[in-house]
């Protein structure tokens, strides 16, 4: 059974500070197989990749190429090995030649130790015609061509290196259909030659095209590793959200009362809201007091749509209303001033001031709204610390240690408590649950119906779809950058809103 | 119950960031008394207080107030204005241009003169405020501009007329005594006027900082910009003020450089004050990547450097020399405050502990 194994990853541990990112995660690889490794954002498929390429060095776990133990400490001793990797973006140098790209850092010399330039092109072109790609003039410069064709050259260079394991992330986001078609071809002509490849994918259209096998990965941890035919999406979907199919039949999706909402006048109503490459143009109205989830998967627009709202990536077209008044959004601080909050999708990059106090963090939004002269009162600014650390339970040594010691879900506590000080009408909550512990999710929850309970509007995204049926009134399900579909009330149930998300064919 | 936690905080920071710029200072005072005696003599010559200290305290002035720009600049922007030197030299020209060569009165009042040449230095720090702030060029390349352009616009506006015609370049002397007094002695005070001029800048940033938000937006701009944002600062604005503020600086610098040597001297006022600006803030325990600073820390740094400069002329380093000796005692510095060198120091001291045998 095990005959063809060129690579496996055997309880792989992996920790950030305050978050684990990999535990004990196994991952095998096979010659000549189109390997999927799927999961959310989160979920530790860039680290997998990252520990195996030694960007990153793993905390336990082995890691066998071919039958024998290596550990890497760089991408270049990874490419010695065996594996390489070809990126989203393609990092290579796009102004010089192709064949110079190819043969980087190991010209062929002549005999004077000076690059044999007659040989390296005529060596390119083979490389070329092994990944299928002819009619290339490789002394033309990299950036003359297109993003696809670099991308192959990319993986052309690769290949050269005597690989053994390829891995591609996000290969396909910046190509178009044809490109897409071009690079599978390359993809199915490699699997031939016995190499594996690794595909890193948010598209499930491909990965249900190319792929043999599936790994999905949620939280740092297997879920497991399944043969494509023996997954159909809807379920892949439910592994990497976080839930058994076998769960699905058997579940109740909680009572919800018909939605009073409704006749309350609209707090929030965008019309034709987009942003050229996220979002197409959208209609949403979200009503005073009411709870509304946004869903879908990575990229499908789910926190765009939220940013544009609050002015955090503004919107090319499109007009906002807000509280009745239509609202022109250039700069976060207007969204704030008109009373809306946003806790961002990505805590430390977006949220954290890692070096400032608890205190500091929790009463800055209310500061920046107040105005730079106007400073809060020290007095004042103790009080309100110390009201919401202990009205959120949030567990630090004192409201002057620097918020970077306090641990994820603390942090998380923090900023949603600086929201809650600025008493904002319409709060914004981008996956406020992501990678922090079970408790502190279930409190946070609670918050949320706590809060909208009087009377505050919330917008929740997670990826997490128990989380969003025991919190939403109403559930708008997006795909590619539109609407695709609203739930509500009994409509909220899990097999309907993974149907949904996944879209097509079932 | 705050009060207490108020102290607690405030010794954490001294513990974490002053602790060593005190005791750098300190060290450099204390050897100074070894190898000259009277280093703390201080005693009153022609009616003004005469002594190393009094010396070192007034030479610092201008360095001090340069590295609190400086300081601005580093926690909000993540990098330095390299062109202080040259904005001061500028602001000096100008202010001895406008007030004139003559015995008997100045050409115009010598208030406005400042201020006019203060107000052409926040202009210069606007103009670099603008390339960082808002063009995103880096720090350094930006300043870079004036640090170059800077002496040059100096040296045009130091122009005399000699035979009749307008000739750049000179130095240019301001003959009425009364000029002396802001690089010098105010009549009857026995405390040099740039330490009143340094200690009022100092204490009034201070408190600007203190009562207002600017501080806490400066460090969250400088920690994080984007969370910056989302919370409604506009740091665009907020580095841009720092650029502005360390141009009056650079400009207030440049007033009092011309007013000890009565002069506009082009090439020489502020002559690579810019690096010691930066090395004051760097020895005050503060980071030049942006983020927490401390205003006392820079001051501290700032004389600690004087300190050094002083001390060297005390022990007889001629002027050529002293940028060799000078540099030994920066690498000690900055070398004693890196966390590397706290790593190894802790690995080692792990080494020990456990005996020979783990040592490799």
């Amino acid at each position: 059974m095990d005959s063809g194994v060129v690579l496996s990853m055997t309880k792989i541990n992996m920790t950030f500070p305050g978050v684990k990112a990999l535990s004990d995660v196994d991952f095998v690889l096979k010659r000549g197989e189109i390997h999927a490794l799927m999961g959310e954002n989160g979920a530790g498929k860039s680290t997998l990749i990252k520990v195996l390429t030694g960007v990153y060095s793993m905390d336990s776990g082995t890691i066998q190429l071919d039958g024998h133990t290596i550990i890497n400490h760089s991408p270049e001793e990874a490419q010695k090995e065996g594996i390489s990797t070809v990126y989203q973006e393609v990092n290579l140098c796009p102004n010089i030649s192709v064949a110079e790209n190819i043969f980087i850092g190991r010209h062929p010399l002549n005999k004077i130790r000076a690059i044999n330039w007659k040989k390296m092109n005529k060596r390119a072109v083979e490389v070329l015609a092994t990944v299928g790609l002819e009619n290339i003039d490789v002394t033309k410069t990299l950036g003359d061509y297109s993003v696809a064709i670099q991308q192959m050259v990319a993986i052309a260079r690769a290949v050269d290196f005597n690989c053994k394991v390829l891995i591609l992330d996000e290969p396909t986001s910046s190509l178009d259909e044809y490109e897409v078609e071009k690079l599978f071809a390359v993809m199915r002509q490699l699997k031939q030659q016995g190499v594996a490849i690794i595909f890193v994918t948010h598209f499930l259209e491909q990965v249900y095209e190319i792929c043999d096998v599936i790994t999905v990965l949620r939280n740092g941890e297997l879920v497991g590793r399944y043969a494509i035919k023996d997954l159909p999406r809807v379920q892949l979907i439910a592994k990497m959200l976080g839930h058994e199919f076998d769960d699905l039949s058997t579940f109740h999706a909680p009572e919800y009362e018909e939605s009073t909402h409704t006749g309350n006048a609209d707090i929030v109503h965008a019309v034709g809201l987009s942003h050229t490459g996220t979002i197409k143009p959208f209609d949403i109205k979200i009503h005073k007091g009411e709870v509304i989830g946004l869903t879908g998967l990575l990229g499908s627009g789910r926190s765009e749509l939220a940013r544009a709202i609050y002015g955090a990536d503004s919107p090319d077209k499109g007009d906002l209303y807000f509280k009745g008044d239509q609202l022109k959004v250039h700069e976060p601080i207007d969204a704030m001033k008109a009373g809306m909050g946003f806790l961002p999708e990505d805590r430390k990059e977006e949220s954290i001031v890692s070096d400032l106090s608890v205190r500091e963090n929790l009463i800055i939004a209310l500061q920046a709204k107040t105005g730079v002269f106007k400073l809060l009162p020290l007095q004042k600014q103790n009080e309100l610390a110390d009201k919401f650390i202990k009205a959120l339970n949030i567990k630090t040594p004192s409201p002057e240690t620097l918020i970077k010691q306090l641990s994820g879900g603390n942090q998380q506590k923090v900023i949603i408590g600086r929201w809650l000080i600025t008493n904002p009408d319409f709060l914004i909550l981008d996956e406020p649950t992501r990678g922090i512990d079970v408790g502190t999710k279930t409190e946070i929850q609670k918050l949320v119906l706590k809060l909208a309970g009087n009377g505050m509007t919330i917008m929740f995204i997670s990826s997490e779809i128990d989380e969003m049926l025991r919190t939403v009134n109403r559930l708008c399900v997006l795909r590619e950058g539109t609407k695709v579909g609203e739930l509500k009330n009994e409509g909220l149930d899990r097999v309907r809103v993974m149907a949904a998300i996944a879209g097509g064919k079932l | 119950m705050i009060n207490i936690r108020s102290t607690v905080s405030f010794k954490e920071i001294v513990r974490k960031q002053l602790f060593l710029p005190i005791f750098a200072l300190c060290l450099m005072l204390v050897i100074n008394v070894l190898i000259t005696p009277s280093f703390f003599k201080i005693s009153i010559q022609n009616g003004v207080l005469y002594g190393y200290t009094i010396d070192i305290i007034n030479r610092a002035s201008e360095l001090v107030i340069l590295a609190i720009g400086m300081t601005l600049v580093a926690a909000s922007s993540r990098g330095a204005d390299i062109s202080v030197g040259a904005v001061s030299a500028v602001a000096a020209a100008i202010c001895v241009r406008l007030l004139g060569s003559s015995y008997e009165n100045y050409a115009i009042s010598p208030i406005l003169a400042i201020i006019i040449c203060l107000l052409v230095a926040l202009l210069c720090g606007a103009f670099n405020g603008f390339l960082v702030a808002r063009l995103r060029i880096q720090a350094m390349v930006a300043t870079l501009i004036l640090f170059t352009a800077g002496r040059g616009i100096a040296q045009l506006i130091s122009a005399r007329e000699i035979n009749g015609k307008m000739v750049s370049g000179q130095i240019l002397y301001v003959r009425m005594e009364s000029f002396k007094s802001i690089g010098g002695f105010l009549p009857g005070v026995v405390i040099p006027t740039p330490v009143f001029i340094a200690a009022a800048f100092v204490i009034i940033t201070w408190l600007v900082l203190k009562k207002t938000a600017l501080g806490m937006y400066i460090q969250t701009v400088g920690i994080n910009p984007k969370a910056g944002r989302l919370v409604g600062i506009n740091s665009v604005l907020v580095i841009f003020f720092c650029f502005v503020f360390c141009g009056l600086c650079s400009g207030l610098a440049g007033v009092i450089a011309a007013s000890r040597i009565y002069s506009s001297d082009a090439n020489n006022i502020g002559l690579n004050m810019e690096l010691d600006a930066i090395l004051a803030v760097a020895l005050g325990g503060n980071s030049l990547s942006g983020g927490k600073f401390s205003l006392i820390g820079s001051v501290i740094g700032a004389i600690t450097i004087q300190a050094l400069t002083t001390s060297l002329y005390a022990m007889g380093v001629t002027a050529d020399q002293l940028p060799v000796y000078k540099a030994i005692a920066v690498i000690l510095i900055v070398a004693i405050q890196s966390d590397e060198l706290k790593k190894w120091r802790a690995v080692y001291r792990l080494h020990k502990q456990t005996g020979s045998g783990v040592a490799k």
